[in-house]
């Protein structure tokens, strides 16, 4: 098992024929990910060069397709749109990449959507690592295996994951949940998901600085997965305060989002921070092995 | 500014004091020649703190009004939090208000709740911060379900809880419902009022208004435009929108190794690997996704332009970004003769790394493996005096 995505998920691309749709198609395509179709409105009834069938709606391509997942790639001022037509076809997961959605758009969407998970928006996506993946993430980083990931970055999780699969433990599902203020699935949400996978045997938190995420991810670890080791890492640590670095999440400002309440947070639940990406996997294997011994 | 945000106020139906911009003393003279009475000259800037800063004075007559705006008009104030201060250019002369009360009152977004919250406080005219440090029974907060919106109830229940004076119960939450539907309406990150004014004659008055607006929104208000963000405020974010780079895509540093790296994460992840390997980095670039060879030489000659840099880490995972791309740039800005040339590290890996590494190696570079290895000889060639 692996979380929300397996090899028989079937996914639609909102947007399919436009640039980045087009490219990331193929790319996951690749991967082995079930692609069933997508949406372009005005260009249903044709297909893309590798023959998957584009429809002119959401309800259109899930009808033909039973697809459940969808990924969007369309333009800031027409995601939220796309996520309520998501909705009302019935998707029960969108992974929504588009970078830059008002947060206003977001917040509404959140409250209404009951019913459907968003991950992101201007996220990296998901993978199941040997089963399915819907982001823009390079496919050949990941391996088949038990460690489950969660991360607000996109890069940054590409190195943190290169160390883990180069190491030997492979991945059961890694999530990009996103760099925006408000985000459909938080790492909490993750972690929840993670705890009642079987095939998930411990946990890597990639956080940064800013918000609260990590500091939730820290309580939820101490007091509902005692029997999943996690290890964590806090991008940003050197940063200097109230400089906006490239995430619109990432500015500490005051006292909330610094990288020592992080920290604290997560050595009250006794999860170990990292210094470097390159410590993670050992400290997960001493934290694996503790557990074994135990 | 606080002028824009009482337009929107207005244009919300929240009372606001009677009040007129002005840019010169002519035009303040003239105001208060024409409207006998007292008035509030209030500097229009965007740092906090003004008043205390000297930036809001009382005037009872036109020569009064006419000396103080000299004064005002071109001065910078400055307070502890903002030590660069900030340059006066226009003055809101505003009614002055008998205050029998001042509340505080404001929406911005629960990121973890995903929610809006509205925080009101009998206490108003304070630094909300330092209410927050010192007296946090004194702030009532209420989540407000953007599936439902605002209602009635909610602005009586916070009226109730934070002790509002009995003057404010009757307006107050219509005030908040059109704060709300103002927040809502114009994609605020954050409405304050502070404060919300009762006044003698019992008339409830935003006196001070504060709106900023998210600019991923703004395009739904194109009468907003010149509320859009897109000046750069400072030097660093003129020099990465020239480049054609977002402007929080680069900031300096105090340090003095360069950072060049693909997305934000692992900018920030290249600043701590150099933090910890005993450096200090002097900037954070990151040259986004898919960037092709001519940003990376311009980046490259962005970092490399600040007098401080004395080596630089270029460090690459390819995902949307292909290697040979970086490496192209790489060698055509070291191949020009206009720029200052200082000891290099490259990490390339990811998509395209192979064909990224043929083209370094013809030009006579070898890339290090690894993000630690690539801070650690950083370090050293920036110790080393970049010989």
């Amino acid at each position: 098992m692996s979380i929300w995505l397996d090899k028989n998920s079937k996914v639609l691309v909102q947007g399919i024929t436009g640039r980045e749709g087009l490219f990331h198609t193929q790319r996951m395509l690749a991967y082995g990910t079930q692609i069933v179709g997508g949406t372009s409105p005005g260009k249903g009834g044709t297909k893309i060069e590798s023959g998957q069938p584009v429809f002119n709606t959401v309800r259109d391509a899930v009808a033909a397709t039973g697809a459940t997942v969808s990924i969007i790639f369309v333009p800031p001022s027409a995601a939220a749109d796309a996520l309520y037509e998501a909705h009302d076809a019935q998707i029960e997961l969108a992974v929504c990449i588009t970078e830059g959605i008002p947060a206003h758009d977001m917040l509404r969407v959140v409250a209404t959507t009951a019913g459907m998970r968003i991950i992101g928006p201007n996220c990296p996506g998901l993978v199941s690592p040997g089963r399915a993946l819907v982001g823009i993430m390079p496919g050949q980083i990941f391996k088949e295996g038990r460690i489950g990931m969660i991360s607000r970055s996109g890069t940054l999780t590409y190195e943190i994951v290169d160390g883990l699969s180069k190491a030997g433990l492979g991945q059961s599902t890694c999530v990009g949940v996103g760099g925006d203020p408000i985000i459909g699935t938080t790492f909490v949400d993750c972690l929840k998901a993670f705890a009642n996978d079987p095939e998930t045997d411990a946990i890597v938190v990639c956080g940064e600085i800013g918000g609260s995420d990590e500091e939730d991810a820290a309580d939820f670890i101490r007091q509902h997965l005692p029997n999943k080791p996690a290890v964590a890492f806090i991008g940003g640590r050197s940063a200097p305060k109230g400089k906006r670095l490239g995430h619109a999440g990432a500015i500490i400002s005051g006292n909330s989002g610094t990288p020592e309440s992080k920290l604290a947070a997560f050595q009250a639940a006794g999860v170990p921070v990292a210094d470097r990406p390159s410590d993670i996997p050992g400290l997960l294997k001493t934290r694996l092995a503790t557990l074994i011994a135990s | 500014m606080e002028f824009q945000g009482k337009e929107l106020f207005r244009r919300a139906g929240i009372p606001t004091p009677r009040g007129q911009l002005a840019k010169t003393p002519d035009e303040v003279a003239a105001f208060v020649t024409a409207n006998p009475g007292s008035w509030v000259l209030k500097s229009q800037v965007l740092m906090g703190g003004r008043g205390k800063a000297g930036g809001i004075k009382f005037a009872d007559n036109p020569g009064d009004a006419r000396k103080l705006a000299t004064e005002l008009i071109g001065k910078v104030l400055k307070n502890e939090q903002n030590p660069d201060g900030e340059e006066v250019k226009a003055l809101l002369i505003e009614e002055k208000v008998d205050i029998a009360s001042e509340a505080y009152v404001s929406i911005t977004i629960d990121r973890a709740v995903k929610e809006p919250v509205a925080i009101v406080s009998a206490k108003g005219g304070m630094d909300v911060e330092e209410v927050a440090a010192t007296d946090p029974g004194a702030l009532s907060q209420l989540w407000i379900d953007p599936a439902i919106g605002f209602q009635p109830f909610e602005g009586r229940l916070l009226a109730f809880s934070a002790n509002l004076p009995e003057g404010y119960r009757k307006t107050f939450p219509a005030i908040l419902g059109a704060l709300y539907s103002l927040f809502m309406d114009y994609g605020a990150q954050l409405v304050e009022i502070n404060p919300l004014v009762l006044t003698k004659d019992g008339r409830v008055i935003a006196s001070d208004a504060k709106v900023e607006l998210d600019d991923n929104g703004l395009y739904k208000h194109p009468e907003l435009a010149d509320w859009k963000n897109d000046t750069p405020k400072d030097e660093d974010q003129a020099a990465a929108l020239a480049i054609g780079l977002g402007m929080s895509n680069y900031a300096k540093l105090d340090g003095d190794i360069g950072v060049i790296a693909n997305g934000a994460g692992l900018g920030m992840g290249t600043m701590d690997a150099i933090r910890t390997a005993g450096g200090s980095a002097a900037n954070f670039l990151d040259i986004g996704g898919g960037a092709q060879a001519e940003l990376v030489k311009k980046s490259y000659q962005l970092v490399t332009g600040d007098p401080k840099v004395k080596a630089l880490f270029i460090n690459i995972f390819g995902g949307i970004t292909r290697g040979d791309q970086v490496a192209k740039g790489i060698v055509e800005a070291l191949s020009g003769n206009d720029i200052r040339k200082v000891p290099l590290v490259i990490r390339l890996t990811g998509t395209n790394e192979k064909e990224g590494r043929e083209i370094l190696a013809a030009a006579g570079m070898n890339p290090v493996e690894t993000m630690d290895e690539g801070a650690k000889r950083a370090v050293e060639l920036a110790a080393s005096g970049g010989a």
